[in-house]
């Protein structure tokens, strides 16, 4: 018997692990995509913005952000209450000696490999706000954003979910977080840029808008496809076990629905760009196919195949409408992280109903509603601090010759680039 | 001695280049240029915004020639660069007052 427990530990660790690995990636899959969507004279900050945000991801969730969301024993199930560091991880001796038939009810896998699942996360949703300010808002002030979500503001909410707080308590039901990464990472990204403001020369005083295109959408599509791939972990690592014949059909099923989602997400944009703007500009459509993944990330195992597909086509049509509104509403955002991580993870909490008895919508709005509100006024009170301090912005002749010159005296693409433009 | 200045089509140039090439004339200077003239730009859709692309990718081909080649060289040039369609391009003649080369010191007819 031991050595089936041995195993079973060492598998849904190993799982937890490579899923974890997976996850990390996207790190790479958004640099990429927010790289090619944004000008070639402000392409060096979003590089810098996103390999910095993941180190301080990684670094403020490890001195506290950790305990915060997964607290030992909570103050009441809305103070996790303040705790540093990490422990060490299970003594083998303590864990074999639980009966095989309760396993599963105690720690079936190491410690440290569920910090390092839990990180890669907290990083995704912190990389969700740099696409959305880009091309305007200074580098530093960002980074001191990043340790105050990465360390606090997102470890509070995720606590109320994840870390058993009082969402959890109401039967909010969020499996890999379109509320808790996604929603929550859009919701910062709008206090954004509601205070940083929009990109010069974006909107007109006639209300024409203008078009400020990517400077690599090679890389835009390779970042797409990078954070499909890395979204097998994020909601496949989800599901925690895989170490058993009923947990490894759920696995797969998570796999698969994954990866519907994201497809019904790609045709779903491709149409809706085509009948709505007469062509299918490629944004939209790489839009859409993160559209479709965060769509089903709040629930992506109970649905069949088709349903998940077709959540992930409402995802896909829906972010199509939501880059084009957000524009008239004059919120500048320049790779459409709002539209696909807010936008559409609203749609993915509230749709979890549908196929999953267990959870209702009234729950699914309140989850939605309350990690929205906090976010949003603890975001909007950090930038506003921020602001004052500093200011977020860069100055519009520093605009103007691009923040790759201004803010980080590098230029991405040294040869084909002069600094203004 | 005359300094012959084309705007043409990009992908004219190599036609342009080989019949400069039949009258003798091997040396030139090659910049990628933007403009247009009567041929309209085109609009294109980013996002759901639109934005008109006035200039058009052109190429300015300058070759520095004396007096006796200028009328053949206005004749090779046209007829390579000459698609018939709207955008084709100009070309214009300036006088030069003086041309060396560098690497001899050579001065006018002898340094083109």
């Amino acid at each position: 018997m031991e050595d089936i427990l041995n195993l079973r530990y060492a598998l849904d660790t190993f799982y937890f692990l490579v899923m974890g690995a997976f996850v990390m990636w996207m790190a790479a899959g958004f640099t990429m995509l927010e790289a090619g969507l944004v000008r070639a004279k402000n392409t060096t900050e979003i590089l810098t913005k996103n390999v910095a945000l993941y180190a301080i991801a990684c670094v403020m969730y490890m001195l506290v952000g950790y305990n915060l969301m997964y607290p030992g024993e909570a103050v009441n199930s809305f103070w996790p209450g303040l705790g540093f560091l990490l422990g060490s991880d299970h003594d083998p001796a303590s864990v074999l000696s639980t009966s095989g038939a309760d396993w599963y009810d105690g720690t079936y896998y190491s410690g440290r490999s569920d910090f390092f699942f839990q990180v890669v996360f907290v990083a995704t949703a912190m990389s969700i706000v740099s696409g959305a300010v880009a091309e305007r808002m200074k580098l530093w002030p960002f980074l001191v954003f990043c340790v105050v979500l990465t360390g606090f503001i997102y470890p509070i909410q995720g606590f109320w979910k994840w870390g058993g707080g009082f969402l959890d308590g109401l039967g909010f039901s969020d499996f890999a977080g379109s509320g808790v990464v996604h929603l929550t990472g859009a919701t910062a990204a709008l206090a954004g840029v509601i205070l940083v403001g929009a990109r010069k020369g974006k909107y007109r005083k006639d209300g024409k808008i203008n078009a400020l295109p990517g400077a690599n959408l090679p890389l835009a599509t390779l970042g797409t496809f990078i954070l499909w791939m890395g979204w097998f972990g994020f909601n496949g690592g989800s599901e925690l076990v895989v170490s058993n014949v009923g947990e490894a059909n759920a696995v797969a099923a998570v796999f698969v629905n994954t990866n519907a989602a994201a497809a019904g997400g790609v045709v779903a944009a491709l149409l809706a760009a085509k009948f709505i703007l007469g062509r299918a500009d490629l944004t939209m459509v790489l839009n859409g196919a993160l559209a479709g993944l965060v769509a089903i990330t709040a629930e992506p195992l109970t649905p069949s195949p088709l349903a998940a597909t077709l959540i992930g086509a409402v995802g896909g049509a829906i972010v199509v409408l939501s880059v084009l509104g957000l524009d008239r509403l004059k919120i500048d955002d320049p790779v459409g992280a709002i539209s696909v991580h807010g936008t559409v993870g609203i749609w993915g909490l509230l749709v979890v109903p549908v196929t999953n008895a267990d959870a209702a919508l009234s729950s699914q709005l309140i989850g939605a509603g309350v990690i929205f509100g906090f976010v949003f006024l603890a975001s909007i009170a950090t930038w506003g601090i921020i602001r004052g301090i500093g200011g977020l912005r860069v100055t519009e002749e520093d605009e103007y010759r691009g923040v790759d010159v201004a803010e980080c005296g590098l230029e991405a693409y040294p040869e084909f680039t002069s600094g203004t433009k | 001695m005359k300094l012959v200045t084309a705007i043409i089509k990009p992908f004219r140039l190599d036609d342009v280049r080989d019949a400069l090439a039949r009258i003798g004339i091997q040396g030139m200077t090659v910049t990628e240029v933007k403009g247009f003239g009567r041929q309209k730009g085109h609009t294109e859709l980013y996002r759901g915004a639109e934005y008109v692309v006035d200039f058009l990718p052109k190429v300015k081909l300058e070759v520095a020639i004396s007096e006796e080649l200028v009328d053949q060289a206005l004749e090779a040039i046209s007829d390579a660069a000459k698609t018939g369609k709207i955008g084709d391009g100009k070309i214009f003649v300036y006088g030069i007052e003086q041309v060396i080369r560098i690497r001899t010191g050579e001065t006018g007819p002898d340094a083109l």
